[in-house]
């Protein structure tokens, strides 16, 4: 079964075309890489995709229901430079905000919210910093606290924007095992990646953009020399040459 | 202290300053969202644009009369924000210089008028002087309880709101993202913040209004790193300023009360900076040693 279907999605933004008739499905239970180089609409594809910035065109179903019916089901983790992180708040009530949306307008936040966020905050190995004002968090630290906010909403499908940008490697290793167990429960992930050498071991599925979808599907399939030159252009040559991640028997 | 004790047994005096805790806590309250929303400069384009507003209302109606200045003040206010934006949209500049040209030409058509105003209609121009400055002796009963009940319902509708507010203050994409109005909260934002400025006027005065907005949040960031008691501490800051500004304004020779408050506020704002449990100057000092 299909968890999300997009349909011919395109966006403009200043009259410039940002992205261009993207189609594709992932499979529920699916952990996805979107790659592409730097420009390519990655962090805008999923911003179209959750409908926070608007399109020209085109259609998002979850689980076969129009996207606004399935709010609830959706957990997204921005990318932790997008906000203000002097804010006069600490990593619990952070948490606490995946809880909103199933608390309801004008309620108040519950115990049992509030026991749940702690769960969560336990379950990244951040429960000892629960009352850490969160300017006061290292950014693996804080990305930490990103991810258990999503997992409070205790979501079914999960869109990341490049969660791995700034964490230490232990903070890495330990989200990446995080997001294996979601795949193994049934949850469906895609995350928007940066690290071409970590791809082959990190997603079974890859979409590769660049403005237009260049492939999508099963990793081995998909993540060829061919389509990261057809994706990257002139400056994969460098990228190759640096690195092994195509893997030669691949 | 003997004009103190004449002013508390004055009924309506007594009135003015549960008005002016109201409106302090009110403004200290919304205040935060403001200044963490970096709106501080659009509440004070606002409020400055208030002034040709009142006027016009004046003009239209030759008299004085606080519910229509107050309709002209919030529908030029609208307009001011509205011009703003609109120049940031349809030509390459920035919002604060934006923010400069509206304020400062809005401001000076509502000088100009009130100065028309001041030439052709002899004395009876009195009432609207006040407001640029603010004040509180000039203010009757039925003003004073539009204050306090514009206060109150300010305070209520925050409260209800507080945690939309506080989501979509820190983090509006991912709010978006929870199916939360994120437009429409900054909306009902926006004129929470056209009223406050619009009531609190009268008291305080379109030039130094936003400052009744500003002070207190920004000397309350000092004492907590929960937005929670934020707004709480901010609210009563405002309400100590609006108090002690009031009192001093009413008991003096006629002294304008909006800088009485603006200095009361700037006062604790100062202390906070110098005391506060956090990142005070003197804190940061000792931690260093």
């Amino acid at each position: 079964m299909n968890a999300l279907t997009v349909k011919n999605i395109s966006v403009t933004y200043d009259k410039q075309p940002a992205l261009e008739q993207v189609n594709f499905s992932v499979p529920q239970g699916s952990l996805t890489g979107i790659i592409g180089p730097n420009g390519a609409g990655k962090s805008t594809l999923i911003k179209a995709v959750l409908q926070l910035i608007p399109k020209s065109s085109g259609e998002v179903s979850v689980y076969e229901n129009p996207l606004k019916r399935e709010r609830n089901r959706i957990g997204y983790v921005p990318q932790r430079s997008e906000v203000d992180w002097d804010f006069p708040t600490n990593a619990l009530d952070v948490v606490l905000m995946g809880r909103y949306g199933h608390i309801g307008m004008f309620k108040r936040i519950k115990k049992k919210d509030k026991q749940l966020a702690a769960d969560c905050l336990a379950k990244v190995g951040m429960d000892s910093f629960a009352d850490r004002q969160i300017s006061q968090l290292s950014g693996g630290q804080q990305q930490r606290v990103f991810l258990a906010r999503a997992l409070s909403q205790n979501a079914d499908i999960y869109f990341m924007d490049e969660p791995f940008a700034g964490v230490d490697a232990a903070t890495e290793k330990a989200m990446i095992k995080l997001l294996q167990e979601w795949k193994e429960e049934g949850k469906t992930v895609l995350v928007v990646h940066h690290d071409l050498q970590t791809v082959r071991s990190y997603f079974d599925h890859c979409l590769l953009l660049n403005k237009t979808p260049i492939a999508f599907g099963p990793t081995d399939r998909t993540f060829t020399y061919d389509n990261l030159q057809k994706a990257y252009g002139g400056a994969l040559s460098i990228l190759a040459q640096e690195s092994s991640f195509l893997g030669r028997g691949g | 202290m003997q004009e103190l004790i004449e002013l508390l047994q004055n009924p309506n005096a007594r009135w003015v300053l549960i008005g002016s805790i109201l409106l302090g806590f009110a403004s200290g309250l919304i205040g935060s969202f403001v200044l963490l929303k970096k709106q501080s400069l659009i509440g004070d384009a606002m409020a400055h644009a208030a002034l040709p507003g009142i006027c016009i209302a004046y003009l239209i109606y030759g008299v004085k009369s606080t519910p229509l200045f107050l309709l002209g003040a919030a529908v030029s206010g609208l307009i001011a924000t509205y011009l703003i934006q609109a120049i940031v949209n349809h030509s390459r500049i920035k919002t604060d210089a934006s923010i400069g040209v509206v304020l400062s030409v809005s401001f000076g058509i509502g000088i100009v008028l009130l100065t028309y105003i001041t030439r052709h209609s002899g004395g009876n121009q009195a009432g609207l002087d006040d407001f640029i400055f603010g004040q509180a002796a000039a203010m009757v009963r039925s003003d004073v309880q539009m204050i306090a009940v514009g206060s109150l319902l300010i305070i209520l509708l925050t409260s209800l709101l507080f945690k939309e507010f506080k989501i979509s203050t820190f983090d509006p994409q991912y709010a978006k993202g929870l199916g939360l109005p994120v437009k429409g909260l900054n909306a009902i934002l926006m004129v929470l913040v056209i009223s406050m400025v619009v009531i609190g006027i009268q008291m305080v005065g379109v030039v130094l209004m936003v400052a009744l907005l500003i002070t207190p949040p920004l000397a309350a960031r000092y004492w907590t790193d929960r937005l929670e008691w934020m707004g709480f501490i901010s609210g009563l800051i405002g309400a100590v300023s609006g108090l002690i500004g009031t009192a001093i304004s009413t008991m003096g020779d006629g002294l304008p009360t909006g800088p009485l408050i603006v200095l009361t506020a700037s006062s604790i704002f100062i202390l906070s900076l110098l005391f506060g449990l956090r990142k005070g100057l003197l804190i940061k000092v000792v931690q260093r040693i």
